[in-house]
């Protein structure tokens, strides 16, 4: 027997060095407790963003000034509770809704081109992100981003809020040569956009795989047989510029933040 | 034992050889792409107006190619290397590790097609289409199970410390490649995650971060516990020490995807509980970086002459240095400044370039003179791609340093009458001069890659003359 053979820092270790199935599980066990204890709650801790699947909603802990708890129904639009039933009704700060059929087009290029790279979709609660692009981000502005854009990097602006700040004329110039509007900018041109007419099969598809989604899909209440079947229409004769124009504009406006409340719990 | 055997063990080596001119040409194209789009940050009209190659289509196929490409092949010639000699036995399948290794070409070959069409999951470093993804687990599988088959098949008593590294990998990459994902295809081009916002997120850099952990770090130190005792000459320093580095650093490195997310509309509890670990991992990623260079106790003055062992060294400085960097900006209040800015890219990059590249160069340069059972073309070649290396590599991550932090401080600074001093694209065009600097950076970098492939290229053709002279005189 070599010396190899006798050095060990502990009985049990030395047993596993020997065994390679011994070593195989319980790196295959040790390797998973943290990953579980992160990731299993947060789907189903209330402010997660998560709506039980049918659109019952599990609830926020939100509290207002009173200390009373939001109704879900103020952050997330219901099309039940709320005075605006469809999603042609709905009305920045009626709540969370999910994409329009036109503003799923625009996402998925949005995606396509990477925008993500170097946009972030996600504000900190400080300052100067108050100052610079408003309220922060919480957990239920995201529930339908299947594919969740909140990036990593801001190469350039955040955009969670971006919705409404601009024109569409300033966007569509902008998302052409984005250095006619800002000559410091370093963003390439997608002037090709205007070319290519958005994808009217992926895009019908899209949404309805939004409604099969396992966690946080889209309530049939909302995307209704009538809305899918209606989708074609409201693409027709669209571009992938006016796409990612109504997803832009789309960002940020659904909500109603009260003054004071503290969304993070 | 490998150096008691009677008779020598015949490995099979050809595997090994190709995966490893494979991640010398890798090399050379994924940091090539990685200069190219650090160009187009600082001068936008390379991106050409062509679709296929502006900066949101390549910057995936850059990092896919140098954490997939380059990596895996580095990841895949010195774990099918290593497996062999520590357990003196051949691989338990030479056809399953062929097929391992033409499905990883194809799947490389399909990023190569798909990424610039816009072929994008959306997720970072999991940007790949689902069809791919499926490919991507199989030839996975295949590489996991061939390795631990042969470590079940090993000739010696006990496990040798890489391949518990290696095997860690496996496993982690697996259940992370697996549940990140996870989608529904709308159509071949197109599928969405399962998960939206917060849970899409926390599983994002779960993956995110233990791609670094495991298959950055953990497959790379199992490198480093096999060719740094192998080109020193030395044994490992603490066995002891690489027992606690193993278990501390598999059962913690998998804590510290959440601090990606401070700040965010996750529960709070996730991104302390990430800083937490992260601090914590100084402990071990430090024990695990002295453990590498105390190994060279006694053999200190080898540095003046081999330059292989340069590059080994130097990756376990650049080791240290980024898993003390990393932890800092994981510190709440330093990421609240750190965080969306390059000094994550500048952190990355410390790992990617001093690290993990210079560890890799060393390998791969004791493996060519050991496969083919000669000597380097020219040594000095060898020194002057490590200078290059080492250059390239402190001018870009220096660069990424200086401008992130002059990024996070004109973001939140404010003048005297209470409103924000900068507007954002003033902090874009201040960052000119750093995303020239960096690019340059990264195409000196480039350079000791591409003296690299040549080097290895001659010395390949010069053994190869001399055994077919040999084969010659032998036959006559």
């Amino acid at each position: 027997m070599s010396d190899h053979d006798k050095i060990y820092s502990t009985k049990f270790q030395d047993k596993i060095e020997r065994n390679t199935l011994l070593m195989f599980v319980l790196t295959a066990i040790a390797v998973a407790v943290g990953g579980i204890v992160e990731i299993v709650p947060l789907f189903y801790l209330p402010n997660t963003g998560m709506n039980g699947g049918d659109g019952t909603f599990n609830g926020t802990s939100h509290k207002d000034l009173q200390g009373n708890a939001i109704p879900m129904d103020k952050i997330v639009w219901n099309p039940t509770t709320s005075a605006h039933k469809t999603l042609a009704d709905w009305q920045p700060g009626d709540g969370v809704r999910p994409y329009t059929a036109l503003e799923t087009a625009g996402r998925q290029v949005y995606i396509r081109e990477g925008c993500f790279l170097c946009h972030s979709q996600m504000i900190r609660p400080f300052r100067d992100e108050k100052d610079r692009y408003g309220h922060y981000s919480i957990a239920e502005e995201s529930m339908y981003d299947h594919t969740y854009q909140w990036g990593s990097k801001r190469t350039g602006p955040d955009i969670a809020r971006l919705g409404g700040k601009y024109s569409d004329e300033w966007h569509r110039k902008h998302l052409k040569y984005p250095r006619d509007v800002v000559p410091e900018s370093v963003m390439p041109n997608f002037f090709f956009l205007d070319k290519a007419m958005v994808d009217k099969t992926k895009t019908i598809k899209t949404l309805e795989v939004m409604t099969k989604m396992p966690f946080n899909p889209v309530p049939k209440t909302i995307y209704t047989p009538d809305y899918i079947a209606g989708a074609a229409a409201e693409l027709e004769g669209k571009t992938e510029m006016d796409a990612v124009i109504a997803y832009l504009q789309s960002l940020g406006n659904h909500v109603k933040f009260e003054e004071g409340v503290n969304y993070r719990d | 034992m490998e150096a008691t055997q009677a008779t020598p063990v015949k490995y099979d080596m050809d595997i090994v050889r190709w995966f490893t001119i494979a991640a010398v040409i890798y090399g050379v194209v994924g940091t090539l792409i990685g200069v190219y789009v650090a160009f187009e940050l600082a001068f936008p009209f390379l991106n050409f107006d062509i679709p296929e190659i502006t900066f949101g289509r390549l910057r995936p196929l850059h990092t896919n190619a140098v954490i997939f490409a380059f990596g895996g092949c580095v990841l895949m010639a010195t774990g099918f290397y290593i497996v062999q000699r520590t357990g003196a036995t051949k691989l338990w399948s030479n056809t399953m590790a062929w097929f391992t290794f033409w499905g990883w070409n194809l799947i490389i070959v399909l990023a190569v097609i798909t990424l610039p069409l816009g072929l994008s999951e959306g997720k970072e470093y999991a940007e790949l289409p689902w069809w791919v993804d499926i490919m991507i687990a199989v030839v996975w599988l295949s590489y996991g199970l061939n390795y631990i088959m042969t470590i079940g098949i090993r000739k010696t008593s006990h496990i040798y410390v890489s391949n518990w590294f290696t095997m860690g990998m496996i496993v982690m990459i697996t259940y992370l490649h697996v549940v990140n994902s996870l989608a529904i295809p709308v159509d071949w081009a197109t599928s969405y995650s399962i998960y939206s916002g917060v849970q899409d997120a926390m599983i994002q850099w779960w993956w995110g971060h233990n791609a670094v952990g495991f298959y950055l770090t953990g497959g790379f130190l199992g490198i480093m516990y096999y060719f740094i005792p192998k080109q020193s000459g030395r044994p490992v320093f603490s066995y002891r020490l690489s027992v606690l580095h193993f278990w501390t650093l598999t059962f913690g490195y998998v804590w510290l995807g959440a601090h990606h997310l401070q700040y965010t509309a996750l529960p709070d509890w996730t991104g302390s509980l990430g800083a937490a670990v992260s601090l914590a991992m100084i402990i071990p990623s430090w024990g695990g970086a002295m453990n590498g260079m105390m190994t060279l106790s006694g053999a200190w003055d080898k540095l003046r002459t081999d330059y292989i062992l340069r590059f080994l060294v130097t990756a376990m400085a650049f080791y240290a240095m980024s898993t003390f960097d990393g932890p800092v900006m994981a510190i709440k209040s330093v990421n609240a400044l750190s965080h969306y800015t390059d000094w994550t890219v500048g952190h990355v990059h410390a790992g990617a370039l001093g690290w993990m590249s210079m560890i890799s160069f060393g390998a791969l340069y004791h493996m060519v003179k050991k496969l083919w059972n000669t000597e380097m073309y020219s040594d000095k070649l060898v020194n002057i791609h490590f200078w290059v290396a080492l250059i390239g590599a402190t001018t870009y991550v220096v660069a990424m340093w200086v401008s992130g932090i002059m990024q996070g401080l004109m973001w939140r600074d404010y003048d005297e009458f209470g409103t924000l001093t900068y507007t954002f694209v003033e902090s874009v065009s201040a960052m000119h001069p750093y995303y020239v600097m960096r690019a340059v950076g990264g195409a000196i970098f480039n350079l000791g890659a591409w003296i690299m492939l040549f080097n290895v290229v001659m010395t390949v053709r010069q053994a190869s003359a001399v055994n077919s002279v040999n084969a010659v005189a032998a036959k006559a």
